[in-house]
């Protein structure tokens, strides 16, 4: 545990001052902020439809996650995923980091949990910056209904939905970067799967929650409010539980192709 | 208790069908350090990724301080530190803090990586990325990370690539006050007999993966017998003369024989024989072939 602990360390404070890390901070920054910036400068217009404060938040909250869902999440996890593994190609360290008195699961491992933890605090971040930046915004501009609802549980809800819906993406990804150092192949395929995991979503293909790359769409779509309680859906439903599936089974196999691999 | 700081025992290794390491048995004893020699290609770098677990052998064929290395790795792992090939640095990260992420991972205080900033002479360019090292200076950070957990064995792949006369001079200077200050056993292989054979106590000449030579530096200089070279004004006759009264001629060139002799008193008989046949001896004296060609022999002959 403590092999693994130290390598978690490590990972963070090797990619510290990269792209992909800083990305986790900058893509939720700067979307919801630009979104808010909207709503700020364009409050008269929006006003007008006088929304009740659950429409609004939904209004709202939809847009970036909207992007981030669709767009952003899976490209942005295809990215991470490349630059964790890259650091190591790219410098070429894996024979010296494999070659530290470590486990090698603790090293596979800590990446691993490294890359889920950037895609936690990403969305951690647009869950907490959507939910700041409209009480920012009610304060700003008294007359807006944000104050009438509280978004906290179907907002977490949402975004709980679409971290364990990238799982399975982030450990195709993760294999994908870890046996191939250039950047084409697994952004590649990345984005191959991403636009057809689009499409099999959006035309409802019947075995779309079996590509992974389609679980983000499927995962925004089914969480449409249904019923009276627009609160009232479930985190994990069959999609969720076979992206965590296709997580788990994949990081296993990671790691077997890892202990068969000589280090070049 | 074996007095081996690393054995091989009949190690093989094959990428494919290609052969890279035969039956290789290689003993470096403890305290050591042991040059381990061979043309580019031989397969030093693979024997030494193989020694570090990074390329799996087979089970009961390396040992590292008399371990197994494939049951006990993280055991053999924490005596030993390296450089293998190119120096594997973080280009975005400092000089400083590539030490300190390697200090992270192996639990040690970071003090101790201005320490051994300062043993390798990088402390003012401690805090200039990596990437923006000159070659040299890569190479001495790289020896500092494989300093830094205090290994008892160090395994060098040509850790003085790159590096300027007095770096290298620098490096050599560590190694032997490293061995013999500290007790450490270095691995340090290289394609140039020069480059080590004032520091190592031990070598190892290694050509397609088969061993031709291991033994002290003073065993490869006995192999190394000088040759009695002498120069005449007719060295055809000479090399009929010396050879009918059975001498063995090693070989003519550049306007000398070279043959076999004993010791002093040949040369003042093979002289006067010349000299007695009407030959003009314009000089003859001992000659010893240098390590460098000795190495090259001994590499040719596989």
């Amino acid at each position: 545990m403590k092999q693994f602990y130290v390598a978690l360390v490590s990972e963070f404070y090797k990619s510290r001052k990269t792209l992909a890390f800083w990305a986790a901070i900058l893509l939720p920054v700067l979307i919801c902020g630009s979104i808010a910036l909207g709503y700020y400068s364009n409050a008269e217009k929006i006003l007008k439809f006088n929304y009740p404060g659950m429409i609004l938040w939904g209004q709202f909250s939809g847009a970036s996650l909207n992007i981030m869902g669709l767009l952003i999440l899976p490209f942005y996890v295809i990215f991470m995923a490349f630059s964790i593994n890259n650091i190591e190609h790219k410098n070429d360290t894996w024979k010296t980091l494999f070659s530290q008195p470590l486990n090698k699961f603790s090293i596979y491992a800590a990446k691993y949990a490294y890359a889920v933890s950037l895609i936690f605090i990403c969305l951690l971040l647009f869950f907490g910056l959507t939910y700041l930046s409209g009480y920012l915004l009610q304060v700003l501009v008294p007359e807006y209904t944000f104050k009438n609802y509280n978004p906290s549980i179907i907002l977490s809800k949402f975004y709980a939905r679409l971290f364990f819906s990238s799982l399975g993406i982030l450990s195709i990804q993760f294999i994908l970067s870890l046996i191939w150092s250039d950047f084409l192949k697994p952004m590649g395929i990345g984005f191959v799967g991403t636009i057809i995991g689009i499409i099999a979503a959006n035309v409802q293909w019947k075995y779309a929650q079996y590509i992974a790359y389609a679980i983000p769409t499927i995962t925004l779509r089914s969480t449409k409010p249904k019923g009276s309680n627009p609160e009232d859906f479930q985190v994990f439903t069959n999609d969720i539980y076979i992206s965590i599936a296709y997580g788990i089974l994949l990081f296993i196999i990671g790691y077997f192709i890892l202990t068969k691999k000589n280090i070049k | 208790m074996n007095n081996f700081a690393i054995q091989t025992v009949d190690l093989s290794y094959n990428f494919g069908n290609q052969v890279i390491i035969k039956d290789l048995n290689l003993n470096v004893p403890k305290g050591s350090i042991y040059g381990f020699l061979g043309p580019n290609g031989a397969g030093k770098t693979t024997t030494i990724k193989i020694l570090l677990n990074l390329l799996r052998s087979p089970n009961d064929t390396v040992f590292i301080f008399g371990k197994d290395i494939n049951t006990h790795r993280i055991e053999c792992l924490k005596q030993m530190g390296s450089l293998v090939e190119q120096p594997a640095i973080y280009a975005h990260l400092t000089g400083k803090e590539n030490l300190r992420n390697r200090a992270l991972l192996l639990g040690i205080h970071k003090s101790k990586c201005d320490e051994l900033l300062k043993l390798v002479g990088l402390s003012d360019a401690a805090n200039k990325k990596a990437g923006k090292y000159s070659l040299g200076m890569k190479q001495r950070l790289g020896i500092a990370l494989a300093l830094l957990s205090d290994p008892n064995l160090l395994l060098l792949d040509e850790p003085t690539n790159g590096l300027d006369p007095s770096g290298i001079i620098e490096i050599r200077n560590l190694m032997i006050e490293l061995a013999e200050k500290h007790q450490k056993t270095i691995l340090v292989s290289s394609h140039l007999l020069a480059e080590i054979e004032k520091t190592a106590t031990h070598i190892g000449i290694i050509n397609k993966g088969a061993l031709l030579f291991q033994g002290e530096v003073s065993e490869l200089r006995n192999l190394n017998k000088p040759a009695l070279k002498i120069e005449t004004n007719n060295n055809g006759f000479s090399a009929q003369l010396l050879s009918q009264k059975g001498i063995e001629i090693l070989r003519e060139d550049n306007g000398s024989i070279y043959l076999n002799y004993q010791d002093k008193t040949d040369i003042a008989q093979i002289n006067a024989l010349l000299v007695t046949n009407g030959i003009d001896v314009y000089g003859i004296g001992a000659e010893s072939k240098d390590l460098e060609n000795l190495f090259l022999d001994i590499t040719s002959k596989n």
